[in-house]
């Protein structure tokens, strides 16, 4: 039983320097993200209109690829998921899938409504 | 939450825990799982209404990518510098911890008053709460994740108060993890809220 | 938070004994608190019940206006889920969780009080609202209906912010009892060897915290929509009702589940110990509870099948409701099991078990036949649903939670209930319930809609109504024999011993009623059932009776206002919601006043000095 009850971990983080690193991963993503609306649809696009159309099919995947990302490096690292009790994962994960299939089914269930949006193509 | 007891910690009483996490950390966990539906629920509402409103104003009238690509930033930012302002409760590093403290409730009322701005320019642009869709279901979610950020912030400068006072010791920087966790989710909720109904509103 | 070395020694009782319930902390004060509001909530539905019964014992009924009908079978609904079932559940949640599980009090006293005054002023708010209209859009407040342009009246606005008040009641409560049941328990108490009551509470919480939120949302745009003329559900703005039912029934289904697992607990615990065998299949009984949880969540548009959602969402939502039976006859095998074969003792709450899984079984099964889409839109908004849900949540559940208070009652009161009442009890509470919603059945497959304040004769409802009526007045006697029964004990002497029934858990080892620390020393636990594995390690067939200890140095929580101040400036903030609009203010000052009272009391509360309160008790 020694294991179970052990004492609370001492402050599990990471050094301050990751927390550095980090943070400019954030900044780097989010500059994306601004970066990538403005190729496709701002003022960028005239002058990058090669690249504009190429990426505008992409354009709300990537921009969940990109904060998926950021939401990750938050909850790992800023949220010390990474370093602290799996417990804290699992309750934290299960939350959000929970809430991920609520999404994904509302957002099936109102747009089948709306008329078969894969034949439309129309959100 | 910050005023959750822990009577029954390991630091009172003797009583121990059966996981190896404190009862006010599991707790605040417990309750950002809770969050997570609380924030599906109004993200899913303002998909769900995306270009049903019957009237004007939309979004691509209204939306300003400058102004809040600043506040994303600010909040981000705001992430890091309490993890900073952590780093220096728990080493007992008291310039530290008031330094990047200061910097973290500072970021809060910049963001909170970026919103606030914010919506008083939508709404001499023509849009308030019930004006259509869009506007009710947009105010509605920025709306409470703004509550969560001035709650938050409130939160914070009660700590920044006792850091001072030379209330907030290493052995009592629990209290500073905590809000912080509170503090990240607010910020991760942005994360999604700024290219889900920002940047996606203004594509197509 | 204060904390009060307990010295019964020198034990100068400085405090009344309304203060000292006001300012309670103690889980066990907050759990009959809770029972006693809940039971006067559940008289108050029942009588409601009984009007409506009355109502339609004939046809053409005209004891009361439709209007007061509507009212009537809104609140009771309201009243039957929110302030009977739930809290009764969280009576035993609040009570019996510590004590299962070995702890000395849930891991946050204060917030447990918080939940408690909440729910119980949110309980009076919503049946204030008979002074002034009383809700009248039904249970699950379909919009547009409840909207402002269908109910203008305040009807409405009490149902809207009384929800909204119990949700905030609930979600503390579910962080409290997630985050005690995860890590109070005592030393060698692992997940798997925890009592199943314990268990059913933790997956019940985690329903609460993942479900709640998803009304509170809906609420708020309901309010919106009522209060600032938003147009969420108003079709003429774009505007959606369905998603008003979808996201009611996203948290509509994983609430019937927070009603009928907490009774699975309960029933869980009774039968092993009146069939002197530990429950059958243990591990199998927490996994099907928990995916039955699981599955909750993927379910809720089989409340919709009317609603025109289109095969693809039918053909889901069908196929996950049926796959639910699995894990629900699992249950129920694994019940059966647990008597078969055991020395079985029939004393009251083992009348009330076994009844338990008849009617539920009975609910379960025309719960299954609602799973077929095609035959529920025959089913749908008839009386067959309303005898189906009555199965579960009056078969099932107040069946369950009757089981409890019999069985639980000593060690509460520290007084057995009568036998012979207790029995007379079940067979009248059997005989009516039966009377009561059985013919309920064929009235809906004969047609019947639910929520008709009079039908015309001719239709061949007439006697089944009048059986249902009969029925109803049988279960009043039920609970008028139950009543009596409290009434008579409580007069009688304190009799019952620490472990009146020969029980598996921790609770029984220590005195009935238990003393405020709960366990004069931690409990240590090796296995499961751990009276039983403590008898048979010393050879004997009962436990000493545990004397009562002084409790000298244990650190009990010391009593606060905050709570019931916090809660009060709860109440008050949402009050502000429902007033006309005040001069120039944009949100009226009575809600104003709420919010400043609930912030100074959660910062008041956050920075109570240790020992303010130290009464050497």
């Amino acid at each position: 039983m020694a294991a179970e009850h052990a004492q609370h971990d001492e402050h599990p983080h990471a050094s301050a320097a990751k927390y550095v690193q980090v943070a400019v991963i954030l900044f780097v993503l989010t500059a994306l993200e601004v970066v990538l609306y403005e190729i496709c649809y701002g003022g960028l696009a005239p002058s990058m209109a090669g690249l504009s159309s190429q990426l505008e099919p992409w354009f709300v995947e990537l921009l969940l690829f990109l904060s998926f990302w950021k939401f990750w490096f938050v909850a790992m690292f800023y949220m010390h998921l990474k370093f602290d009790n799996k417990v804290l994962s699992a309750l934290f994960g299960f939350s959000l899938v929970i809430a991920f299939v609520v999404i994904v089914a509302l957002l099936i269930l109102f747009i089948y409504n709306r008329g078969l949006w894969w034949q439309t193509g129309q959100w | 939450m910050s005023s959750a007891a822990m009577d029954h910690g390991h630091s009172a009483g003797g009583h121990h825990t059966s996981l190896p996490i404190d009862n006010r950390k599991l707790a605040i966990w417990t309750f950002i799982g809770s969050e997570c539906l609380f924030f599906a629920t109004l993200i899913s509402t303002f998909l769900i209404y995306r270009g049903q409103s019957v009237s004007g104003p939309g979004p691509k009238d209204i939306f300003e990518v400058p102004l809040v690509t600043g506040g994303t930033a600010v909040l981000l930012f705001s992430s890091f510098f309490v993890v900073m302002a952590l780093n220096g409760a728990q080493e007992g590093n008291r310039k530290k911890l008031l330094t990047w403290l200061s910097l973290t409730v500072l970021c809060g009322m910049f963001f909170a008053g970026m919103q606030v701005y914010e919506f008083m320019h939508f709404y001499h642009l023509g849009l308030g709460y019930s004006t259509n869709l869009f506007s009710a279901s947009f105010y509605t979610l920025t709306g409470f994740h703004g509550a969560h950020v001035t709650m938050g912030t409130l939160w914070l400068a009660t700590l920044l108060k006792d850091a001072i006072k030379g209330n907030l010791p290493p052995e009592k920087s629990l209290n500073l993890e905590i809000a912080a966790l509170y503090w990240h989710f607010v910020d991760v909720v942005w994360i999604i809220i700024f290219p889900v109904v920002y940047l996606m509103s203004l594509g197509n | 938070m204060t904390t009060t070395v307990l010295d019964t020694e020198a034990a100068p009782a400085r405090r009344s004994a309304l203060v000292e319930w006001l300012t309670t902390v103690d889980h066990k004060k907050i759990g009959i608190m809770y029972g006693a509001s809940a039971f006067i909530f559940f008289l108050i539905g029942g009588l409601e019940a009984l009007i409506i019964r009355a109502q339609l014992t004939g046809p053409e009924g005209k004891l009361v206006s439709a209007e007061l009908y509507n009212q009537l079978f809104t609140m009771h609904g309201t009243t039957m889920i929110f302030l009977a079932v739930m809290p009764l559940s969280a009576m035993f949640f609040n009570f019996f969780v510590p004590l299962l599980i070995g702890a000395r009090d849930v891991a946050f006293p204060r917030l447990n009080a918080m939940s408690l005054w909440v729910f119980m002023l949110g309980g009076i708010f919503l049946n204030a609202s008979f002074i002034f209209g009383a809700p009248n859009g039904g249970w699950f407040g379909y919009a547009p209906l409840s909207g402002r342009e269908f109910s203008p009246g305040i009807n409405m606005d009490f149902w809207v912010i009384g929800l909204q008040i119990l949700g905030i009641a609930s979600l503390a409560a579910g962080v409290n009892f997630f985050t005690t049941i995860l890590n109070m328990r005592a030393r060698g108490m692992t997940l798997m060897r925890m009592p199943m009551f314990a268990w059913a509470t933790l997956i019940t919480q985690i329903l609460v915290l993942l479900a709640f939120p998803v009304i509170t949302v809906a609420l708020i745009f309901l309010m919106a929509d009522r209060v600032f003329g938003t147009g969420f559900f108003v079709t003429a703005a774009g505007g959606d009702p369905m998603l008003w039912q979808h996201l009611f029934w996203v948290f509509g289904h994983p609430e019937v589940y927070i009603l009928i697992l907490p009774a699975f607990g309960i029933i869980s615990e009774i039968l092993p110990v009146f069939s002197r065998k530990p429950l059958f299949g243990y591990s199998a009984m927490v996994f099907s509870m928990a995916f039955i949880a699981f599955l909750g969540f993927g379910v809720w548009s089989h409340h919709m099948f009317a609603t025109g959602m289109g095969p693809l969402a039918d053909s889901f939502f069908s196929l996950a409701t049926m796959l639910i039976a699995i894990p629900t006859g699992v249950k129920v095998f694994n019940w059966m099991g647990t008597v078969w074969g055991g020395s079985v003792r029939l004393a009251t709450p083992m009348y009330f078990a076994l009844g338990f899984i008849a009617m539920f079984v009975i609910g379960g099964l025309s719960g299954v036949m609602h799973s077929v889409a095609p035959a529920d839109l025959q089913q749908t908004d008839s009386y067959f649903v309303v005898a189906h849900f009555h199965y579960v949540l009056f078969g099932g559940s107040i069946f369950a939670l009757t089981a409890g208070a019999y069985y639980w009652w000593p060690k509460m009161f520290g007084r057995m209930l009568d036998e012979g009442l207790g029995k007379a009890h079940f067979w009248l509470m059997f005989l009516g319930f039966n009377l009561t919603f059985f013919p309920m059945h064929f009235a809906g497959l004969l047609g019947m809609p639910r929520r008709v304040y009079t039908y015309p004769a001719g239709l061949g409802f007439d006697i089944y109504n009048l059986m249902a009526t009969a029925g109803a007045f049988v279960l009043m006697l039920a609970f008028l024999v139950f009543i009596w029964n409290l009434i008579k004990t409580w007069r009688g002497p304190a009799n019952a011993p620490a472990d009146p029934w020969g029980g598996a858990t921790l609770e029984w080892t220590i005195p009935s009623p238990p003393q405020e620390f709960n366990f004069g020393e931690e409990p240590v636990v090796t296995g499961k059932d751990p009276v039983w594995t403590a008898r048979r390690a010393a050879g004997v067939d009962r436990l000493p009776e545990p004397a009562h200890v002084s409790g000298k140095g244990i650190h009990m929580p010391g009593p606060s206002w905050w709570p019931l101040i916090v809660s009060v400036g709860i109440l008050v903030f949402f009050v502000g919601f429902m007033l006309p609009k005040f001069w120039a203010f944009p949100f009226h000052p009575v809600g104003i006043l709420g919010f400043a009272i609930t912030t100074v009391g959660i910062f008041k509360w956050a920075y109570e000095p240790v020992d303010a309160h130290a009464t050497h008790h």
